[in-house]
């Protein structure tokens, strides 16, 4: 009889104890948070489903929301077929693969903060370069500290020539491991460049695409930083995404009950957008037991 | 530790059903394994793990769009919850 080794559960501790600090125990604290009220000194009070009430009922969330929605949709729309027709065009081999990877990665290696940073001097109209160019040399009237489709037009450009490198990454990864023998094939069946892409290329990238636009999914829809620096949510509300109006609520109102309630329906869009999208992406694939992630 | 989560009965009693729910399918699982795996109604290869995650997702919508549409009492939201959990772990 083959002796069972239970010594493997003990290596999972450490990563259990580092979820449920990091994870868990904030979650069912926010969950608790949800349906009280506090005026500080770690005083609750219970408030019921107040707070969830409040806020599907408000006005400011819903447009919030729609915002968000825009934002990500249009990030979404821009980034993964810019990304992929990058990495289409990126050399397989030779001295410039280097080159255009560490050009690609440098974006991403800018701390969030410092992007909003460079793009606000960037655009400003009197002294920013590109604002300037804009206004001066273009002769179009562009500020973004004023008109809320500037403003739009700035967090848009900035998230993608911050985040479409990783979707260029990922599908070069997909690319460069295509065997030759598809090609070769393609080749001798005089398959158009169209059909390669359509039926050997993109099939190939689909696990790494469906990775691509789960992470810019949820990293877009939780954007916080680079708006923040940028625009300040303004004006006026125009670019107040989901994240700054709720640090608004939680930080700027201490209001950490509605901030926890408007909190755990953020998490249960993420939850449910990511789900159904991860579902409908594989949801073709051979079921094979053991390899679900 | 627990006065700063600042715990309720009910918020308490939520994560005990969930944290028991867990068990029991950790319980099922040692006694049958292989997660039951199964082609449901909706199309979708679904695990009793999956179908417990569609009942709970579910469940938080229904009861947030009842409570949005409708406001207070949520008895008939979750009532409606019940019949969508059955419906996951009998159809999906």
């Amino acid at each position: 009889m083959k002796t069972i080794n239970q010594k493997a559960w003990l290596f999972v501790i450490p990563v259990l104890l580092l979820v449920a600090f990091n994870a868990l125990i904030p979650i069912m604290t926010v969950v608790n948070y949800s349906v009280q009220e506090t005026f500080g000194n770690n005083l609750f009070f219970w408030q019921g489903l107040d707070w969830f009430e409040q806020l599907l009922n408000s006005e400011r969330f819903y447009s919030a929301l729609g915002r968000q929605f825009l934002f990500t949709g249009t990030i979404l729309a821009i980034e993964i077929p810019l990304g992929v027709i990058i990495a289409l065009a990126m050399p397989r081999k030779g001295f410039w693969v280097p080159v255009c990877l560490v050009l690609m990665a440098l974006p991403m290696l800018i701390p969030w903060n410092v992007v909003g940073a460079m793009w606000n001097i960037f655009t400003l109209p009197d002294i920013g370069l590109l604002g300037y160019f804009i206004n001066n040399v273009l002769g179009i009237e562009y500020n973004m500290t004023q008109s809320p489709v500037a403003a739009w037009v700035t967090i848009i450009a900035m998230d993608v020539w911050h985040w479409t490198s990783l979707v260029v990454l990922l599908s070069y990864a997909g690319l460069v491991s295509i065997p030759d023998a598809f090609y070769q094939a393609a080749k001798i069946d005089g398959a158009s460049n169209f059909a390669i892409f359509r039926y050997i290329q993109l099939p190939k990238m689909k696990r790494v695409l469906t990775i691509a636009i789960l992470l810019r999914f949820m990293d877009s829809f939780n954007i916080y930083t680079e708006p923040f620096v940028l625009t300040g949510g303004g004006p006026g509300n125009s670019t107040t995404l989901l994240s700054i109006d709720l640090v608004k609520i939680a930080l700027g109102q201490f209001d950490l009950g509605p901030a926890a309630a408007m909190s755990l329906i953020y998490f249960a869009i993420t939850l449910l957008v990511s789900w159904l999208f991860y579902t409908l992406m594989t949801k073709d694939d051979e079921p094979k037991r053991g390899d679900r992630i | 530790m627990l006065s700063w989560m600042a715990w309720t009965w009910p918020t308490a009693l939520l994560f005990i059903s969930l944290f028991t729910a867990i068990g029991i399918l950790i319980v099922i699982e040692i006694r049958h394994p292989g997660g039951d795996e199964r082609k449901g109604v909706l199309g979708l290869v679904t695990t009793r793990g999956d179908r417990l995650f569609i009942t709970l997702l579910g469940s938080a919508y229904i009861n947030l769009a009842w409570l949005g549409l409708f406001g207070m009492p949520l008895w008939f939201a979750l009532a409606i919850s019940i019949a969508w959990g059955v419906f996951c772990f009998w159809k999906v």
